[in-house]
């Protein structure tokens, strides 16, 4: 029984990582109707520009906030350079844009910084907190952070007019523009949050699963799931969505099917999403002429 | 005095053309009524006018050319658009949907004046008032139709484009809603681009009438000119 909570636990704070990048795919997904393959390996980025940071002798928490502030500038520069000029191709090129984003900078993190694997500090000690024998220090941070981040981000979309303009736009675009909004900006800016918030949970997870070029591609494996599981068009979807994979992840990986097979739930829980409820949880059904 | 003036305005569609020169006026505080059949073009008017479609010729507002100007640039200068199917942002509540509207305002968009905007809209539109936190989505056709409205007037606009505001409403939602109509042009001197099947209810308000076909404007007079026309009368008002 204590190992099933211990496990429930631990498989919450990962949850709580393949949430915030869920939540990055959602953003996307709402304001573009894209599907952002490459948002791991943007979060990739942000997470080796902390390291270096901490590596040059920056303070944790100095670093971590340069980086969620530098990702948001980058996610705004990838939407303009790159998706921008294919967004009005068919939809199968602009899915190759983002796969050929994703190797481009998955290569050049690489290039810059090398194959090996390295660990990455946690900013949380390293004792359990409060003497308990369930959930590190870590793992509690984790679940803290991201949901002061998902707090946040609630307060931003639900009070404020930037935040309700940019539900506008993802509601309706073309309405958007009747009323004097400048789409193109609010796009860019749906880019540059889904990148920030990829950059905190590209740090949160980093000490977990150490640092190497190809540490994004389980997480990001699991974030689709999750993605999926809450409806891909659904912020409190994907939110719930991240936990239950986690939990579900840790669980069978401890009781049924072992951890090396771990990575299998996340493609069972596409499939399995895709086959039975196309539109997730919390999702909508949309309709397309063809 | 003229408030938007179409000079010569071509639009197509991928494979054909929809607008074939077509030459439109809208007075300051004036009605203009375009009627004419499905297919003649006078949504694709509307959508020409806001730079929704690709488009050739003049536009002026105003004395100012608008025709090169991006959708949201023309919104911002007083031109509210109320499009066919009434364009409801479906996912947001009503508030939402006319705080949005408050976007292209010119002029001062501090606290007080949208504050004093909102309270007219809910005052012409009361049932609005009533269904405030209410997702947009879930109005019903008349009441939508009052919040495409409402939406448009948060940015107190000078000119006002209407595609068919009548459409799928029940007679009496309609009359409530001509009303509506008259006293916000001839209150506010706000200008109507009107587009409307239902001749007869948009002819009682227009002071300028254009019959389209196929993408040309064929006749343009004030409305008795139409109604004098028994063969005129017979096509467009049935009687």
């Amino acid at each position: 029984m204590e190992g099933l909570l211990h496990q429930v636990l631990s498989g919450l704070a990962n949850g709580a990582v393949y949430a915030s990048l869920a939540l990055a795919l959602v953003t996307v997904y709402r304001v573009t109707r894209f599907v952002n393959f490459a948002q791991g390996e943007i979060a990739l980025c942000s997470t080796y520009a902390a390291w270096a940071m901490i590596d040059a002798g920056a303070s944790y928490w100095v670093a971590f906030a340069v980086t969620v502030v530098a990702s948001f500038a980058l996610g705004i520069v990838i939407e303009r350079v790159v998706i921008r000029p294919a967004s009005r191709a068919p939809a199968l090129s602009v899915v190759i844009v983002f796969i050929g984003l994703m190797v481009a900078l998955n290569s050049v993190t690489g290039w810059i910084f090398g194959y090996e694997t390295r660990s990455f500090p946690s900013p949380f000690p390293a004792e359990p907190p409060f003497g308990n024998r369930y959930i590190g220090s870590h793992e509690l941070g984790v679940v803290g952070v991201t949901l002061a981040m998902l707090g946040l981000l609630y307060a931003f979309f639900r009070f404020t007019t930037l935040g309700l303009v940019l539900r506008a736009v993802a509601d309706n675009a073309e309405s958007s523009r009747l009323v004097g909004i400048r789409v193109e900006r609010m796009l860019a800016l749906g880019w540059g949050l889904a990148a920030a918030i990829g950059a905190v949970a590209g740090v949160m997870i980093a000490p977990v699963v150490f640092l190497d070029p190809s540490m994004m591609s389980g997480v990001m494996l699991y974030a689709f799931a999750a993605a999926l599981l809450g409806g891909i068009d659904s912020p409190g979807g994907a939110v719930v969505g991240g936990f239950v994979v986690g939990v579900l992840e840790n669980v069978m990986g401890a009781y049924v099917i072992g951890t090396e097979l771990k990575l299998t739930v996340a493609l069972a829980v596409i499939v399995g999403v895709l086959a039975i409820r196309p539109t997730g949880l919390f999702g909508h059904p949309s309709a397309a002429r063809v | 005095m003229t408030l938007l003036a179409v000079e010569d305005l071509h639009a197509h569609y991928g494979r054909g053309p929809v607008l074939r020169g077509v030459t439109l006026d809208v007075d300051v505080a004036g009605v203009s009524v375009v009627l004419g059949a499905n297919g003649a073009g006078k949504t694709t008017l509307l959508r020409a006018v806001c730079g929704m479609v690709a488009r050739a010729g003049t536009i002026l507002f105003n004395g100012a050319r608008i025709d090169r100007l991006a959708t949201e640039r023309i919104a911002c200068l007083g031109v509210a658009h109320v499009p066919e199917g009434r364009g409801t942002f479906a996912n947001l509540t009503t508030e939402e949907n006319l705080r949005l509207g408050a976007c292209a305002r010119r002029g001062p968009s501090d606290r007080r004046a949208i504050g004093a905007v909102f309270e007219r809209v809910y005052r012409i539109f009361p049932r609005l008032a009533e269904r405030r936190r209410q997702l947009a989505g879930t109005l019903s056709g008349g009441e939508q139709q009052m919040l495409a409205l409402g939406r448009g007037l948060m940015s107190s606009p000078k000119l006002m484009l209407l595609d068919e505001p009548s459409f799928g409403l029940a007679p009496r939602v309609v009359e409530e809603l001509y009303g509506i109509l008259r006293d916000i042009n001839a209150a506010e001197g706000v200008g109507l681009l009107l587009v409307e099947q239902n001749a007869a209810v948009a002819l009682d308000l227009a002071d300028r009438v254009y019959l389209f076909e196929t993408g040309r404007v064929i006749m343009t007079g004030p409305p008795d000119d139409l109604r004098g026309d028994s063969s005129l009368r017979r096509a467009y008002l049935g009687y």
